[in-house]
């Protein structure tokens, strides 16, 4: 197996606070790591920094064998990292396909006079990207929404929008940030299984995060814990499970000696 | 009051509204995706007309030439505006960049008086566009035809683009959430001097419409048109193309119905009349009579 993404000691501080310190981190090609934590731990400021939203403070990202650290959101996007938001950021008075369609075609060129032009390869690719985008919908499972404003639909039916839109663009990496946030027991099963699909039919590699420990012991074949900024253990989710100081910050002093 | 007279009341309001619905597309495109007021967008139709005056005044050059390479000479000003003076301040929050904006319509009134003098200048366009028809009771120029079949036409073109290519789409996805269009690998820099140039460009004609109308021109003409076409756009639901074209002709008509009907001693404050008409239409449909719900900008 090979590392497709490599953090190696990042730091994101702001104005003194240390969201992030020293995190270091390998993903491999190909799997499904968790990336789990109490609130405020800095995971979402991790996601922020390997998608670009954020500059680290220090340190390195290497993704694919390029250095990405600083480099500008949609130049990362283009090279393959794309992430879903844990409050969401859908395109909302668009509709759902026209959502997919944008991720889709992040890989074609803005082209304004395209429609002037080129009338014939321009009504191809539109019909293409129309086809790719209804495909990612089905995978999501709301191709029926196809039509709809997006800002309309259900929440649950949101963030697989947002997955689908990403999905779309063809990444190596997807990030996705609390993907079961607000979902019901039986719709975050049900994504559980679409994630897992997604992954080895298009043999993408995930970093997620996530509250709902089912999902993440479901899907994840590595985890890294945080707390106050900084991992405080890595490794198969078993032993993350089991490992006292994760109990700990999740818990509280006291926890691991109360439960033995 | 005549129905002839109302007529030709009507017929003032769309011209002028046809000033404001095109000035209206810039100011909403540029708003709708920066959420920026960008006061300067006046003086660019500003600009624009005193580059075909002075193109006009070298003598030689056939009209359609002049007016493509004033449209090209306001969309060079724009872009440059966008580069260097709001694109550096772009981070610092939507206050910072809205007081850069009055700074530039500022500069801008005041290099255009420096360069050709405040005093007002005429301006006339070739007899064949000046030219007068009688339709029906109104009295219209070839002008004043042209003028609408340009607007109508500028409009169907671009709603193409916005709908249909590539680029329009992402112009949407810019104006409806700008960090998810960066994460969605759109270079938003490239889709802000789009809107900069499409609304420059619409500028520029705006501004050959109104000199073409009034005849007279000054360095401070573009301002209040700019600021009641951004009225226009607010009124018609900001973001929204179609709305702010309607909104353009809605205070269009409505200040010349003012003008028109109102006892001559208070139509000089008609402008104020318009203004309670925004305020009345907002009180009701505070997101323009064209905007939908605004999505929570996050």
């Amino acid at each position: 197996m090979s590392v497709l993404l490599e953090a190696s000691e990042l730091n994101m501080h702001f104005k003194g606070l240390k969201a992030v310190n020293n995190f270091n981190a390998q993903i491999e090609k190909g799997s499904i790591c968790g990336l789990i934590g109490t609130n405020g731990a800095g995971k979402t400021t991790v996601i922020n920094m390997l998608s670009g939203v954020l500059v680290p403070t220090s340190g390195k990202i290497i993704f694919d064998g390029k250095n990405i650290t600083g480099v500008r959101p949609d130049k990362i996007a283009k090279m393959g990292i794309t992430r879903t938001y844990q409050n969401l950021r859908l395109f909302k008075k668009m509709t759902v396909l026209e959502n997919v369609i944008i991720g889709a075609q992040m890989h074609d060129k803005l082209d304004p006079l395209g429609i002037v032009g080129n009338t014939i390869p321009h009504k191809r690719r539109e019909a293409e990207l129309k086809d790719k985008s209804m495909e990612m919908l089905k995978v999501m499972g709301i191709e029926k929404y196809a039509d709809h404003i997006s800002g309309s639909l259900p929440y649950g039916s949101q963030r697989k929008l947002e997955i689908a839109r990403v999905l779309a663009a063809d990444p190596k990496l997807l990030l996705l940030d609390e993907p079961a946030a607000g979902m019901n027991p039986q719709e975050s099963a049900e994504l559980t299984e679409i994630i897992r699909g997604i992954r080895d039919r298009y043999g993408l590699t995930i970093l997620l995060i996530e509250h709902d420990m089912k999902v993440v012991m479901g899907l994840c074949e590595y985890i890294y814990c945080m707390a106050f900024g900084e991992i405080i253990s890595e490794g198969l989710p078993e032993a993350v499970r089991n490992d006292p100081k994760v109990i700990e910050a999740y818990l509280g002093r006291g926890a691991v000696h109360a439960e033995n | 009051m005549t129905s002839s007279y109302f007529l030709s009341q009507l017929m003032n309001g769309l011209k002028i509204g046809s000033v404001y619905a095109i000035v209206a597309i810039g100011y909403s495109m540029v708003y709708g995706i920066l959420r920026l007021i960008n006061f300067a967008h006046g003086d660019i139709l500003t600009v624009g007309v005193y580059s075909i005056l002075t193109l006009m005044a070298f003598g030689g050059l056939p009209l359609w030439l002049i007016i493509i390479i004033s449209i090209c000479i306001s969309i060079g000003v724009g872009v440059m505006v966008e580069r260097f003076a709001y694109r550096p301040l772009r981070s610092s929050g939507e206050e910072t960049t809205l007081i850069s904006s009055l700074a530039v319509s500022s500069i801008l009134q005041n290099v255009i008086m420096m360069i050709f003098s405040p005093q007002k200048k005429a301006f006339h366009l070739p007899e064949y566009l000046t030219a007068l028809h009688k339709v029906g009771s109104v009295t219209l120029s070839t002008m004043n035809i042209i003028t609408f079949i340009a607007v109508f036409v500028i409009l169907v073109i671009l709603s193409i683009v916005i709908k249909r290519t590539s680029m329009g789409m992402a112009m949407r996805a810019c104006s409806d959430n700008l960090t998810a269009s960066r994460l969605m690998g759109i270079d938003v820099n490239k889709i802000i001097v789009m809107a900069f140039v499409i609304g420059c460009g619409l500028a520029c004609v705006a501004g050959l419409m109104l000199a073409g109308e009034y005849k007279t021109i000054e360095p401070m003409m573009g301002f209040v048109p700019g600021l009641k076409a951004f009225c226009a756009a607010v009124l018609g639901g900001i973001g929204s193309l179609s709305g702010a074209v309607a909104g353009g002709f809605i205070l269009g008509i409505a200040e010349m119905l003012f003008a028109g009907l109102m006892p001559t001693s208070i139509t000089p404050y008609r402008e104020a009349f318009v203004f309670v008409l925004l305020i009345i239409v907002l009180l009701f449909k505070p997101n323009g009579i064209f905007g939908g719900k605004e999505a929570n900008k996050s």
